[in-house]
């Protein structure tokens, strides 16, 4: 995947069954919220176009298509649309609008405009676009002096969206003109008040203003040209033959941009974000790291990437975006960066909702958009973890969630890329808002946790693997070992040396995960050494932790099974648990009674369980 | 997967109301939707499949499958 927006890669990748699940629109008696969900993958655009059949079948059937507002938009043309249009309802679902396209005749742009009778007239849409370029109007000719041509193609513009306004009653959307590659003069065509290029930026500057004084819209197609680069843009071959505006390649980034503006204009843009913590807001995870550990601030990259970030979200918040926290962590220790760490650009007050727990984030984005008194549909999360992402996409399809690279340099221009906060205009008011929320980064209650997760567990395909500890492996248990804090039962620290020296009958396990987004390396580690429990053989559990990131997938339960399992086979009876106490590890102080452990003594220093061996069972597991 | 299969992919996507045979000797007289705009979009999504782009003189050339797949073949064979 390049980082090019003509590809759309912030959009979730589209599942195998795409095909048969857009077919299947067909027979959805309410199909609104499904083609929007089907519209927020990264579809083929033969595929966009087929969606954009089935909305527009729907609309035929009247089968509801809420919550996608309805939309009617005319189009005036100046070259071949067809392409662009059928990307277009695909484009527009995405962000929340069932888009329906007038479209004029091909270059009857200005007949369409001021005749009283024309389709465009008749249709009274909600708004049209006006889609011309520098050829139509005439910027490109060689006669006649530039003053004089800019002006007339200026004027052409303003009769049109006059016309529009009284035949069709309705706004316009322009268009900004791209400058095409090639050049009279060379560098000197900046300072030609003559040359396509001067012409075109004094255009541009001209369409801005008349958008303001008629409340126009403007669809910023020349900055979209821009960042894929006019050389791409513009396809001499494909102007030529099939009198396209420019490449077919770009129609989906196109289509997308124009329904991004749509929603916008039926307040579909989004109003809040959330922010991911650990890995994404900075580099490491706050629990095991610490203050000093974690990595953001100038003079390291990786930590210039995730202040960059931060930087974004501060300027996202000034503008009236909402910002909220949601990270699988203690709350103390999630909010001690924000208080303490120097580096950190933003501050709690910054912050409307923090929810900083274990729940799973669908529960939590649930209780972030109560708390704010706005829908799901209004939120964004930002988050580095795949799975976490396809967790929240598959609980709750409404939310935003870009994909985002490994490399965090990029996650900035992921979020600003997507176009969630576009905005039809800004006020002082939008200003404020985000300011209105009483932004003192207040905890929301979750109701409940009880999502079931059986089917998002299966389908992440994990494999686990449990083995003994080995040289090959030593170094990253030594790691864990010594790093892990939170999910730690006894926070017990070895040396590489003293795990190569454990006797024989002392038993060890290394866990390993992979899923279906990738190999998530090792993840957890066990150590039980035997014991006599009242006059039988026991193991005592001198060791049991685990990576924070993969909480939530019964890798617990399955550890406790491989362990059962081995001290079953050896003859052991019971196993005993110890949960000693740190100022990190509170989130596993039930750790061992979850488990079906029985508490069988309790002091200041910590407390003890037994699994009686001769009553557990594995649960089924959602392993492969 | 061959070069007539990835082309019968991108037509059963672009077709999608026609369900007879896709071969060689199929033209746009056999398809109903096998328009001049359809052809555009034909030729349009075999170049970003194929990551082939055609010459003006080529794009009208094709008159059946078979053709078209000959053209994308030699393409890919110029391209190396």
């Amino acid at each position: 995947m390049t980082h090019s927006v003509r590809d759309l890669p912030w959009l979730a990748p589209a599942p195998d069954d795409i095909r048969e699940r857009i077919r299947a629109v067909a027979n959805n008696s309410r199909p609104g919220a499904d083609i929007q969900f089907l519209a927020s993958h990264r579809l083929e655009p033969q595929l966009a176009a087929n969606l954009g059949k089935q909305i527009a079948k729907a609309r035929n059937d009247q089968r509801p298509l809420s919550p996608l507002s309805d939309f009617q938009l005319g189009v005036l043309a100046g070259a071949t649309f067809d392409l662009l249009a059928e990307q277009i309802p695909a484009a527009a679902a995405r962000h929340g609008v069932a888009a329906e396209l007038i479209l004029a005749d091909y270059a009857q742009v200005m007949q369409a405009a001021i005749d009283p009778n024309s389709s465009i007239a008749r249709a009274r849409p909600d708004v049209v676009l006006v889609a011309v370029d520098h050829h139509w109007l005439g910027l490109d000719h060689d006669l006649g002096d530039p003053a004089s041509r800019l002006s007339a193609a200026l004027a052409q513009l303003r009769t049109i969206v006059e016309g529009i306004r009284r035949n069709a009653g309705a706004p316009a959307i322009l268009q900004t003109v791209a400058t095409p590659p090639g050049s009279l003069f060379g560098s000197f065509d900046r300072a030609h008040s003559g040359s396509l290029r001067a012409l075109i930026d004094a255009f541009n500057t001209g369409l801005a203003e008349l958008a303001r004084e008629s409340g126009s819209y403007i669809l910023d197609a020349a900055s979209l040209a821009e960042r894929i680069g006019t050389d791409a843009w513009f396809d001499p071959v494909q102007h030529f033959a099939y009198k396209l505006p420019f490449a077919a390649e770009c129609a989906p980034a196109y289509a997308d941009l124009l329904g991004r503006l749509l929603g916008a204009i039926r307040g579909k843009a989004r109003k809040c974000l959330v922010l991911d913590l650990d890995n994404t807001l900075w580099g490491g995870v706050i629990g095991d790291d610490g203050m000093e550990g974690i990595v953001v601030g100038q003079g390291n990259a990786v930590g210039e990437a995730h202040l960059a970030l931060q930087r974004y979200a501060k300027t996202l918040r000034a503008r009236g975006v909402i910002l909220a926290v949601s990270s699988k962590n203690e709350d103390a220790a999630a909010r001690q960066p924000f208080r303490d760490h120097p580096d950190i650009l933003l501050s709690e007050s910054d912050i409307a909702v923090f929810q900083a727990n274990w729940l799973d984030k669908a529960s939590n984005l649930e209780a972030i958009a109560k708390t704010l008194n706005i829908g799901l549909d209004a939120l964004v999360l930002l988050d580095d973890n795949p799975a976490e992402r396809a967790q929240l996409r598959a609980a709750l399809p409404m939310v935003a969630v870009p994909e985002l690279p490994a490399d965090p340099s990029w996650f900035a221009w992921y979020l600003s890329s997507a176009g969630y906060f576009e905005a039809v205009s800004f006020s002082s008011e939008d200003a404020a808002r985000s300011a209105s929320y009483a932004a003192d980064a207040a905890r929301a209650d979750v109701k409940s946790s009880s999502r079931d997760l059986g089917d998002y567990l299966s389908s992440l395909q994990m494999r686990l693997a449990c083995t003994a500890f080995d040289g090959v492996g030593r170094a990253r248990i030594a790691q864990l070992i010594n790093k892990s804090n939170q999910f730690n039962l006894t926070t017990r620290r070895y040396t590489e040396a003293e795990m190569a020296a454990l006797p024989p009958d002392v038993f060890t396990a290394q866990v390993r995960l992979s899923d279906r987004f990738g190999d998530l390396g090792m993840i957890g580690v066990l150590i039980a050494r035997p014991l006599s429990h009242k006059g039988e053989s026991a193991w005592d559990i001198d060791s049991w932790l685990m990576s924070c990131r993969v909480l939530g997938r019964r890798v617990e339960e399955a550890m406790l099974a491989h362990i059962a399992g081995a001290a079953k086979d050896a003859g052991i009876r019971t196993l005993i648990g110890r949960y000693l106490p740190t100022a990190k590890n509170p989130m596993v102080a039930d750790h061992y009674t979850k488990l079906g452990f029985t508490e069988i003594a309790k002091d200041s220093n910590g407390a003890s369980y037994a699994l009686d061996l001769a009553d557990y069972a594995p649960p089924p597991l959602p392993f492969l | 997967m061959s070069t007539i299969d990835k082309v019968t992919d991108i037509m059963r996507d672009l077709f999608e109301d026609y369900s007879g045979p896709i071969t060689p000797a199929i033209a746009a007289k056999d398809v109903p939707d096998w328009d001049s705009l359809a052809h555009v979009k034909l030729m349009v999504q075999v170049e970003r499949a194929f990551g082939i782009r055609f010459e003006a003189r080529e794009v009208s050339q094709p008159q059946n499958v078979g053709e078209l797949v000959a053209l994308i073949d030699q393409k890919l064979a110029a391209k190396g």
